[in-house]
């Protein structure tokens, strides 16, 4: 898959429209394999699935039941079924939520600014801190960073992330009361716009460092065994005999070839990352998907849960390309990273 | 013999067994230890730790957070070790066919494995569970699912290492069936990295297991440790040991299991060992 863009200009750019072409492709076909499992997990599901799409605690009555199997072709054959189902996931029909009495796009779409910026931060927050602090341990190779990195990665490895969560509520917001626990805003407080976006600001810290956590010890402690590998080799050598400054051949040299495989490692990272969000919104009443993920699991509400499922895999499928772009500001060489 | 000779000198291993050894005695114990119901109702609701006769406090509901801890570490070991078995066969299945047959049915099996790992997977969980309902099968079925694509990675890896060395040849040549190739000279000779995979397994399983039924999702006759945090998690202002005891519970089960599991790759891959995990 990989290509060389030592080519001419017109080589490059059939490349990148084949990369492009490929991404879409491959994206379609998550898709669609996605949206036939949630069909056959639907089917799969003890009872009516009329009865399950409304949601199992036996609100729905018999008109509204009727109504689902008409709108979801109950009483044709199956793979008819699948075929309208297919069809409405393509055009963005992700179903209704007959608990909410509202379609589940709608729902979605309220909560996935919430989601993105959590996740977001979360994701540049573990890459950026990761590599920094790993340059810092890694530039200083001693056997006390080492060890205190392992000891930290450790733990936080082990540790559930909601766990980790509410002990930072415990220790940040219920004993030294520094920052708000829970939430995304500070309620009932009319403030200008600025203000409002440092209270966001402010409410993000906790959700967004519980989350980031494991992974920034992961990328710290990558990024720092990259470092010395990197800085041991004989182009650096060259680069120092050349007389270049210490921070020359820093950023120019260590840094960039360093970065390549903790980029590579938080593609790889990216759905547990999402999956991760789902466990720490619950833990803040962070108003995103994974809050609504948890209302839809206490309440049962399965046409929900499979457009968060859908729509969930997408953001990792666009975290993905997030760092393959990344790779590619970095290493000008890769036009289209290999899948192997 | 050797082996575990080198594992006896493998600290962080050692200390991963000793705190596990703990956790089973524990968990073996749990009937004797606490023998009434960890759902009963025993005392006075919210009593901190050393009072009224809880050595870690009482729930929101008079329940023992002690006898809770101990019955939960029976559930999270049993859902831990059978989800893995079940992720090693379908992995190790998988990936004895991709990198057994290669080709076709190699693209075809690892574009599935890529798949499955672009998945979300606990979402994936969530929504098996919440479709099959929550008991401890269907917990179980889910964890599985989303946990068998890095071993399948591994197995076909070690079986596409294996596959054209002599040995193996040799053994075709002799007449074996394909079936006897795969299970007597390429299994036993891949079977090291894929039991220090499978040990991390069933760290990564606990904690899976631990965040489902803290969503609600565990099985509601089982106390569970993610069901505790759970419950305790809106009263942590005034109640801390209700969702701080748990979590020490699980951090030092799968803390414990990941040294061990460490300590196993250095003393089984002695050629990669330190290599990272995934």
């Amino acid at each position: 898959m990989t290509t060389s863009a030592s080519g001419a200009q017109g080589h490059r750019g059939i490349a990148v429209a084949l990369a492009i072409l490929g991404w879409a492709a491959k994206f379609i076909a998550v898709v669609l394999v996605i949206a036939t499992f949630a069909f056959v997990l639907v089917k799969a599901a003890p009872g009516d699935p009329a009865q399950v799409m409304a949601g199992q605690t036996g609100a729905a009555d018999e008109r509204m039941l009727a109504q689902i199997r008409q709108e979801y072709g109950l009483d044709k054959p199956v793979i008819v079924q699948l075929g309208t189902h297919l069809k409405r996931v393509l055009t963005l029909d992700l179903g209704f939520s007959y608990r909410q009495r509202q379609p589940v796009s709608t729902l979605i779409l309220e909560r996935l600014p919430a989601t993105l910026l959590l996740t977001g931060t979360a994701f540049l927050l573990a890459l950026f801190s990761g590599i920094l602090l790993g340059t810092l341990a890694g530039l200083r190779a001693g056997k006390w960073s080492d060890t205190l990195l392992t000891v930290i990665s450790l733990i936080l490895y082990a540790m559930p992330v909601f766990w980790l969560g509410l002990m930072m509520v415990l220790l940040f917001s219920v004993q030294l009361g520094w920052l708000p626990a829970f939430g995304y805003q500070t309620i009932g407080v009319t403030m200008g716009p600025f203000a409002r976006m440092l209270d966001v600001a402010s409410h993000l810290v906790l959700p967004a460092v519980s989350l980031a956590a494991i992974y920034l010890a992961i990328y710290t402690r990558l990024m720092r065994a990259s470092v010395i590998e990197v800085a041991h080799q004989d182009f650096i050598k060259t680069a120092r005999a050349k007389g270049l400054t210490q921070s020359r051949i820093i950023t120019g040299h260590i840094l960039r070839n360093a970065i390549l495989p903790v980029v590579t490692i938080a593609g790889m990272q990216a759905s547990a990352l999402v999956g991760g969000a789902v466990v720490v919104e619950t833990v803040f009443a962070w108003p995103g998907l994974g809050r609504l993920t948890y209302e839809a699991v206490m309440q049962r509400d399965y046409p929900v849960l499979l457009g968060i499922f859908l729509v969930m895999s997408v953001l990792v499928i666009v975290l993905n390309l997030v760092t393959d772009a990344i790779y590619r500001l970095i290493d000008p060489r890769v036009t289209t990273r290999a899948t192997n | 013999m050797d082996t575990i000779r080198a594992f006896s000198r493998h600290p962080s291993g050692m200390i991963g067994l000793a705190i596990l050894l703990v956790v089973l005695v524990l968990a073996v114990l749990a009937p004797v230890l606490y023998p009434e119901d960890p759902w009963e109702m025993v005392g006075r609701p919210f009593a901190p730790p050393l009072t009224d006769g809880f050595l870690l406090g009482s729930d929101t509901l008079g329940r023992d957070v002690a006898a809770g801890i101990i019955h939960g570490t029976r559930v999270s070991l049993t859902i831990g070790v059978t989800s893995t078995l079940a992720a090693v066969l379908i992995g190790v299945l998988i990936g004895a066919m991709a990198g057994y047959w290669g080709g076709r049915v190699d693209d075809f099996l690892m574009r599935v494995t890529e798949l499955f790992q672009t998945i979300p997977g606990f979402i994936l969980a969530i929504l098996l569970v919440a479709t099959l309902g929550p008991s401890l099968v269907n917990v179980i079925v889910a964890i599985s699912v989303v946990s068998w694509p890095p071993l399948a990675r591994l197995t076909r890896a070690e079986f596409l290492r294996l596959r054209g060395r002599e040995f193996v040849q040799a053994a075709a040549c002799q007449g074996e069936t394909p079936l006897q190739v795969v299970l007597r000279h390429i299994l036993p000779n891949a079977i090291s990295p894929i039991i220090v995979t499978g040990s991390l397994t069933i760290a990564s399983a606990i904690l899976i297991e631990s965040a489902l039924s803290f969503m609600g999702l565990g099985d509601p006759n089982a106390m569970s440790w993610g069901f505790m945090v759970g419950a305790a998690r809106t009263v942590i202002r005034q109640a801390w040991w209700m969702s701080v005891f748990p979590g020490i519970a699980i951090l030092l089960t799968v803390l414990a299991i990941n040294l061990l599991g460490e300590g196993l790759n250095d003393t089984l891959n002695p050629r990669n060992a330190r290599s990272g995990r995934h």
